[in-house]
Parts: C-alpha cells; structure tokens; sequence
C-alpha cells in the first residue's frame, strides 16, 4: 500500500518541480509576437497558393504586421475585401486594387495553328520547352501539356480537347499568379479584369517576323503595325514583331480590333458590335466604354460588387 | 578478360549497319546554311555579310570569347544572307547563307592526299592552328578543342586518350575514318601529344570493330608512344569519365574536369580534323556522318560539307523509308530527334538515325516498381528513379546534394526501364534548374 501512496507523493512532487522550472524557462524564453498576425491570418482565405508572393498566408499575415504601408499587397484570392478587412484591423486606409484575371495569349488552336511533328516525351511543359520548339511551327505559343492547369489550386483553368489550348474559368479565377509562373513559354498574363470583364488584348506572343509567324499559325501577330496607328490612346506598342496593348492605358474602343489582319487582337465580354450598348441605360455602361470610364475607375474604389458576372466564361 | 569501366553500363543492340560501307563523298549542295552557334559556349560572330564573296575554307565567323570557335565557308560562292533559320530544335538560330558557286578553296589549303608525318609546329603554334580551324569535339559534344588542350596552371597531363569507342549504336563513321584515315588519325594523335607535351596515348576502341582494332595496331608499331587498347563493348564507353575509367583506372572526382587526373580525351575524328588543320591547313568545314536505319535502302558513310541539309543526306542514302517514324540527329541514346528535314548538318552531325515508326514510339510510362535496375546501370553511381521525383517535385537543394549534376545524360536509366519512366527527361530538367542556380549562386 505505502509504495503507491510513496510513488504518488514522488511523481506529484517531480511534476511540481518541473513545473516551476518550465514556468521560468518559458518567462526566460518568452518570444513576443504581434498578436496581430493570429488576426490578420484569420482574416486572410487560407488557402495558403502563394499567390501574394509570401509563403503561405501565415508569412503573408507577418509581412502585413511589418509594413508601414499595405498598398503594394495584394491577397489574390480574397481581393479587395479581404485587403480592406486587413486594412481595418491594422489600421491603415485601403485603396482597393483593380482586380486582375489570367489570359491566355495564344489562340494556337489545331485548326489555326497545324502541327508539323508529333512530341511524345514526358507529358510536361517544361520538359518539352526545354528539348525543342514544340510541336508546330511557332515556337512561342502554348505546348498544350497543361502545366498551367496542374498548377491552378482553384480548379479555374481545363484543357480544352478540341483546341488543344487551356481555358481559364473567370469566375473561379483569384489571379494568383500560380499559372503564369508555370508556363515556360510565358503566354499567360495578369491583365486588369476590366469593367463588366470587357477586355481587348493581343492573344499572340509570336516574335518572328510576319511571314514566318503567318506561315506557323493563321492567327498570330505578324508586326504589321495597324493597331499601332489606329490607337488613339497610345495603349499599343510594338517590340520584336509583336503588338502589346497595355491595360492600364487601353480606354476599350476596340478600334484595334477592327484592324488587325490576323483577328490576334480579341475582345472579351462585349455586347456584340451592331446594336451598340444599349441594354443598361444605368450610370455604369453606356458611353463610357471609351475615354471617360478609365479616369473614374481610377479615383473610385469599386468594381468589388463582382463585376456582373452575367457574362460567360472566357477565352475561347 | 577486356577493359571495361567499373560502374553500371548497358549493351543495348547494335545494329552497325553501315560499318562496311566505305566513305562516300556527298555531293556539294546549291546553297549551304551553316549556323553560327555549333559548339559549346558563346555564338561566333559573324565577319561576311551579304553579297560577299567566299571561298572555301575562309573564316566566316570568328570565335567571340575563349569557350567559342572559328567558322568556315565549306563552299565556294556567294553570301545569301545572314538570317535567323530553324535549327534542328525548331528554334530560330542565327545562320550564314551561302549560294555555291563552283568550289574553289583558299591557296592555303594544301588538297594532295600525301601523309605529312613530319610535325614542324611548336607546342603553341599547334594549339593556335587548331584554334584558328575552328576544330571542336567531333564526338557529338561540340566543346571548342583548343580549349581542352590549354592545360590550366598547375595541372600537368600525363596522358592522351584517344576515343575511337563509338559506343552509340548504328553509328559508324568513326570506325570508317579508323580504316581509312588510319595513319592520319595517328599522325593527328602525336599532335595533340606534342600540344600537350606528353609522351603516352591510349587509343581505346571497342572489340566490335575487330578490323579497326588490328589495323591501328599494325599502324601503331610505327608511331612513338601510342598504344591501341581493346575495350569491351559496353555502353557509355564513350562517355570521358568511362573512358577514363576503362583504359588507365582513374575516377575522376565529382565536379572535377578530366586534367584533375593527368587526362586530357579527344575524340579520333577530331584527331583526324587536327591532323589536317596542323599538316595541310585545312579549317574544319567537312566531316564524316553515317546514316543508317532498318528500313534505309543504303546505310552509309558521307564525308559532308558543314551546312549542307539533312535531306540531301537522306536522298543520297537511298532516300526516306515509307515507315519513317523519326528522324534522329546522332545516335539512338543520346541523339535528338528533328523536326524537319531542311536543317543543316553541323560539326557535330555524327549521324542521322532513320527509325521505323514501330520502334520510334515510346511505350505508356508506368508507375516505379522499385526494381532497381536505373540503379545498377547508371555509370555515375546515381539514383536516377529518385532524381526523377526530385526534379519533378523541384526540390532543387537536394537534387543538388544528390549529384544531379554527374549525370552524363547517356539515357541507360530510361533504355533499362521496365516501366519506360521518362527518367532522363526529368532528370535533364532538373539539372538545367540546378546549373542555372549555382551559376547565380556565382
């Protein structure tokens, strides 16, 4: 009877010590940290893609708490919102970021774009950019191996079988960045998501001169200059035969649109041509799609209300 | 029992095909296109443009840094244009476009067949020679020779092997250069003994071509210092570290260059390129091929001028077989397959390999069994399923500690492969990544 009563006695003794002696370790050792990035974590999506450039959110949250200044982050998938809810928490004004989408710049469908050799290496962009030019005559478009979509944590992006292209689901995309980092011949890009998604852009990343391109892919970009002149907004350059059109100048009047010889220049998610705007006479849309509309989105914060998602997915 | 080296190794089939075919000389072709970049290290920059006149043998492109090499016309006529082409990748390279005319070569040149066997040339002046000729490793790797013979301070060569193994299946144009340039590779081997001031040269050569073996021994009795040394036939033989390792015992350690052992290896064509670039002044603008295939109607060897397009090389030998199902650049392990027929074959062309659709197909890669066998057979002591993963996963800091970058690419791991993984592919992949992060870590 007396050892389990001794052995009780030593063992609660044993634990009083070490108790003591943890409770002044842990005084010793105590690590401060911000209780405010447990808050702004909690905030944040979780989701954990990287997509701000941090390591996971938690790393994201530290970065927050560290900064003097939160205007230059960006939580890709929570958007505005959530950067607003960060903003309040850590006390500083939040100016909403235009939301981005990926798109896609190659429309190197099989149709357009016939194949000249057939790869059956290991099933990987990178693998295949890194042995050869890939399997048609251009040798800047999409391999078709679906890296970006591997890449994708937020199920947006598939392979289209009949096109052999990638197809991003707008609605599902948060803009991480994850597909643009993936793809080796870097055709997808960030581009503002514009209003009511309208956006023009160049859908070609083909550099050859316009012959070579031509003879590669019907649709692809051959340098010739039209878009350039037509632009009334000095929106578009042209570097290494290629047209660029840069969002943050583009005042979507689609007159490039027009132009292009090649149909590489694509809009997205505009009313069809004839019958201009006139289905909402409201403040937002009628005229503005031209010059006026890019001035107001600047100063405004909006554009959170998910832009009217009546329009279908994109980049076909 | 023969040499071999002491690690892993394959013999896959070896289908030489064309070993009794005789060098051919392949007609000259209308217009040539020879790409400024056919070598290891920086692009040549060219010194013709348009509408100048050239001669055969004259310097068109001049080396543009220590790891780079000279480029000559092989044909006599006029510039074309310098322009972007299609190189056998499929990506656009810079090409000298040349419209023959004639075929008139530089006074300098000496054109008899007669063997110089005296070698007037000092030490320096040798290297300088084969500098100027442009002449870079004939065995497929294209690294600039003049490089590999400019000893670096404080590191003595001891001896010179000679790689006459071609351990590629199909290809035989070494072994035919062996036959019938026998002297002038031997000439060319105490060349680039005198350049390296060393008075011992190995040639090893595989016991498959039993005629080349007794016909450079007979040869050999009358030149100082070279051995001939039979080697069993086991692939990568040809591989420097192999080589190494089968004719004089020594490992090179991981990272280190062969010199780190007293070796300095040149491949027996570039010997025969040095020969002439040294005794007759000839830069290098022509080379031997082979090529080969089952279904080919006439497997041969072609002595063939720089620049001229595979397609010729093709109708010479009979023609494109019905059953195409690739056309592969080199030999079967380590060749690339091309995309067109209208590149030009360069200074490293060592042979076009014609396969028949059913053997060109590679088979469903299945999951890893864990056999083993990559293992076994990888000549560098890796783990090539693991690497796989590795690269695949990118985890870059332990492929790294893993020695990724020993891997000689020979591709025995993916030609053993009972579940067919595209090891090699993966693994090319992650040694480009971890090249790319130690270069910067530089």
């Amino acid at each position: 009877m007396s050892i389990i009563v001794i052995t009780i006695l030593a063992l609660c003794a044993i634990g009083v010590t070490a108790a003591i002696i943890l409770f002044f370790v842990a005084q010793k050792f105590k690590v401060y940290e911000d209780p405010r990035i447990d808050e702004v974590e909690e905030a944040l999506p979780a989701a954990n893609c990287g997509g701000c450039g941090y390591p996971g959110c938690r790393g994201f949250a530290e970065a927050l708490v560290k900064a003097d200044n939160i205007d230059n982050f960006l939580c890709p998938v929570g958007g505005a919102p959530v950067m607003s809810h960060v903003g309040a928490i850590l006390g500083h004004e939040v100016k909403a970021a235009e939301p981005t989408v990926a798109v896609l710049r190659c429309n190197g469908t099989c149709e357009n774009r016939p194949k000249t050799n057939q790869y059956d290496g290991a099933p990987s962009c990178t693998i295949a950019a890194s042995l050869y030019s890939g399997e048609t005559g251009c040798q800047f478009g999409c391999l078709g191996l679906g890296e970006c979509v591997d890449a994708c944590n937020f199920d947006a992006m598939y392979m289209d079988k009949e096109t052999g292209l990638p197809v991003i689901i707008e609605d599902k995309c948060v803009s991480c960045g994850a597909c643009v980092k993936a793809c080796p011949n870097h055709i997808i890009e960030l581009r503002k998501k514009g209003p009511k998604s309208r956006r023009v852009f160049v859908s070609c990343v083909n550099k050859d001169k316009g012959a070579i391109a031509k003879k590669a892919c019907d649709v692809a970009c051959i340098g010739c200059g039209k878009c350039v002149k037509e632009c009334p907004f000095d929106a578009i350059t042209l570097e290494n035969n290629l047209a660029y059109i840069d969002y943050n100048k583009c005042k979507l009047c689609r007159k490039c649109v027009i132009v292009c010889p090649t149909n590489a220049i694509h809009e997205l998610n505009f009313p069809p041509r004839k019958e201009k705007p006139t289905e909402k006479p409201t403040a937002a849309s009628v005229k503005p799609v031209a010059a006026p509309k890019a001035e107001v989105k600047a100063e405004e914060a909006p554009k959170i209300e998910p832009t009217a998602n009546d329009d279908t997915t994109e980049n076909k | 029992m023969l040499k071999t080296f002491s690690l892993g190794g394959i013999h896959p089939a070896e289908n030489k095909l064309s070993a009794s075919s005789a060098i051919q000389v392949l007609p000259i072709p209308e217009t040539v296109s020879i790409p400024i970049s056919q070598h290891i290290g920086a692009p040549a920059t060219p010194v013709v443009k348009k509408n100048d006149e050239v001669k055969v043998g004259q310097l068109i492109a001049k080396s543009s840094g220590f790891v780079s090499a000279n480029i000559h016309s092989s044909v006599s006529g006029t510039v074309f244009k310098v322009d972007d082409i299609m190189d056998a990748s499929g990506f656009r390279r810079t090409s000298i476009i040349i419209k023959v005319d004639g075929d008139e070569w530089m006074e300098t040149i000496d054109r008899s067949e007669d063997l110089v066997k005296e070698i007037s040339a000092g030490k320096e002046e040798i290297i300088k020679k084969i500098a100027e000729a442009g002449i870079v490793g004939l065995g497929g790797a294209t690294f600039p020779a003049h490089v590999k013979l400019s000893v670096p301070p404080g590191k003595t060569a001891e001896v010179l092997i000679i790689n006459a193994v071609e351990c590629e299946p199909y290809l035989t144009s070494d072994h035919r250069v062996m036959l019938e340039k026998g002297d002038e590779v031997l000439v060319g081997t105490q060349i680039l003994m005198k350049a390296l001031g060393v008075d011992r040269a190995i040639v090893g050569i595989e016991n498959n071509k039993p005629d080349a073996i007794a016909h450079l021994t007979k040869l050999a009795g009358n030149y100082k210092g070279i051995e001939i040394c039979p080697l069993k036939t086991q692939y990568p033989q040809g591989g420097e570290k192999q080589l190494i390792s089968a004719t004089i015992k020594r490992e090179i350690p991981s990272g280190a260059l062969p010199i780190e052992v007293g070796a300095v290896v040149q491949n027996v064509g570039t010997a025969l390129a040095v020969y002439e670039a040294v005794q007759k002044n000839k830069p290098l603008f022509e080379r031997v091929a082979t090529i080969t295939g089952k279904s080919l109607k006439n497997p041969s060897n072609w002595k063939f001028r720089i620049g001229t397009p595979v397609k010729d090389l093709i109708d010479a030998a009979g023609g494109l077989p019905e059953d195409t199902g690739k056309i592969v650049g080199g030999g079967p392990m380590m060749g690339k397959a091309l995309t067109t027929v209208d590149v030009p074959l360069t200074k490293g062309s060592s042979g076009l390999l014609l396969l028949p659709r059913e053997e060109a197909v590679r088979k469903e890669s299945k999951p890893c069994i864990r056999c083993g066998k990559c293992v076994s057979v990888c000549p560098m002591g890796l783990e090539p399923f693991l690497l796989m993963v590795l690269a695949d996963k990118k985890a870059y800091e332990r492929l790294e500690s893993d020695a990724v970058m020993d891997c000689i690419e020979c591709g025995s791991c993916s030609f053993t492969c009972p579940a067919n993984r595209p090891l090699l592919d993966y693994i090319r992949l992650g040694k480009g990544k971890v090249g790319q992060i130690m270069r910067s870590r530089k």
